[in-house]
């Protein structure tokens, strides 16, 4: 049988194409995987236990910086989907680059925090703060890079023509890796009381 | 590819996201704890809406999708309001306030 691209391109049982129904399937799985963790953590918070009162020693800047630089990376992941629909596979690769790009900087500023973090002796079984700290800012970084190694091979994929349809939906998905951290950022770093 | 729709602007929406970021970071300033759950949770609300809604592209997709991601919503209130009476609700005699007698503290060390 031939075809031309993945069936998940063509297909439309529910109105929605399998590829990006799949991608707010993964998303729903995503909402109970973070979901759960900020749940726990704002009854712990909530609840009085020792340890939260850390929370005033995040970088507020640091983590500003990486909801700016996320957000901005947000941005070039819809521009790419943008200009690959309208066939400009240079500046939709372009733009993909400049994802990961912010996706590099968002890790390296990580790292720093999580340098300074574990050298003044905040490690993650340092109190139930610290756990929850490394445990979502953690699983969220693998979510960045994740994020990365699949747009880096989407980019040299539609560089050569094919499947299109995916940068759309590495977008999706990048953008919901911002929307976790729009909470996390706020709930890590801003409220501290 | 996706069905056609106009592209909103998504420069201006990026503008708005920074003034809300420049918000939610300069509320907890003037110290007023209030206001900082207001600067800080609120204007996550409105910025996750803005990213959902116009770089998700949520506003142009079927219903079903909506359904599918309300169900997921709900689902979690169902854990946090089943869970939460457990870990925060400790007068009673079948409870254990761990807390007060220090056990979980030590229990976690």
């Amino acid at each position: 049988m031939s075809m031309h691209g993945p069936i998940a391109t063509h297909r439309s049982a529910t109105g929605v194409p399998s590829g990006r129904l799949a991608i707010w399937w993964l998303l729903a799985s995503e909402i109970f995987i973070f979901g759960g963790l900020v749940t726990c953590f704002v009854l712990f918070k909530l609840n009085g236990t020792p340890g939260f009162e850390d929370a005033s020693l995040t970088s507020t800047a640091a983590g500003a910086i990486n909801t700016f630089v996320l957000l901005t990376s947000s941005l070039s992941i819809v521009l790419a989907h943008a200009a690959i629909e309208k066939g400009d596979r240079v500046k939709s690769f372009r733009y993909i680059w400049y994802t990961i790009g912010g996706g590099v900087v968002f890790l390296g500023i990580k790292t720093y925090e999580y340098t300074g973090k574990i050298i003044h002796g905040h490690v993650i079984t340092e109190n139930l703060f610290w756990s929850f700290y490394y445990t979502m800012t953690g699983l969220h970084a693998l979510h960045v890079i994740g994020g990365m190694v699949i747009m880096a091979l989407i980019s040299f994929d539609i560089r050569k023509g094919h499947n299109y349809q995916r940068v759309e939906l590495i977008g999706i998905y990048w953008h919901f890796v911002d929307l976790v951290w729009i909470f996390l950022f706020p709930l890590l770093y801003i409220a501290n009381f | 590819m996706s069905e056609a729709y106009a592209h909103p602007n998504y420069i201006k929406i990026w503008f708005w996201l920074l003034g809300l970021l420049v918000i939610s970071v300069a509320g907890p300033m003037l110290e007023i704890p209030a206001l900082t759950i207001i600067t800080a949770f609120g204007i996550a609300i409105v910025k996750a809406y803005l990213v959902a809604a116009n770089f998700m592209h949520l506003k142009f997709e079927k219903k079903f999708i909506w359904y599918l991601l309300i169900l997921s919503i709900c689902l979690l209130g169902v854990f946090f309001f089943g869970v939460a009476p457990d870990v925060m609700m400790t007068d009673g005699d079948q409870w254990i306030d761990c807390i007060a007698d220090k056990s979980c503290v030590e229990q976690r060390l």
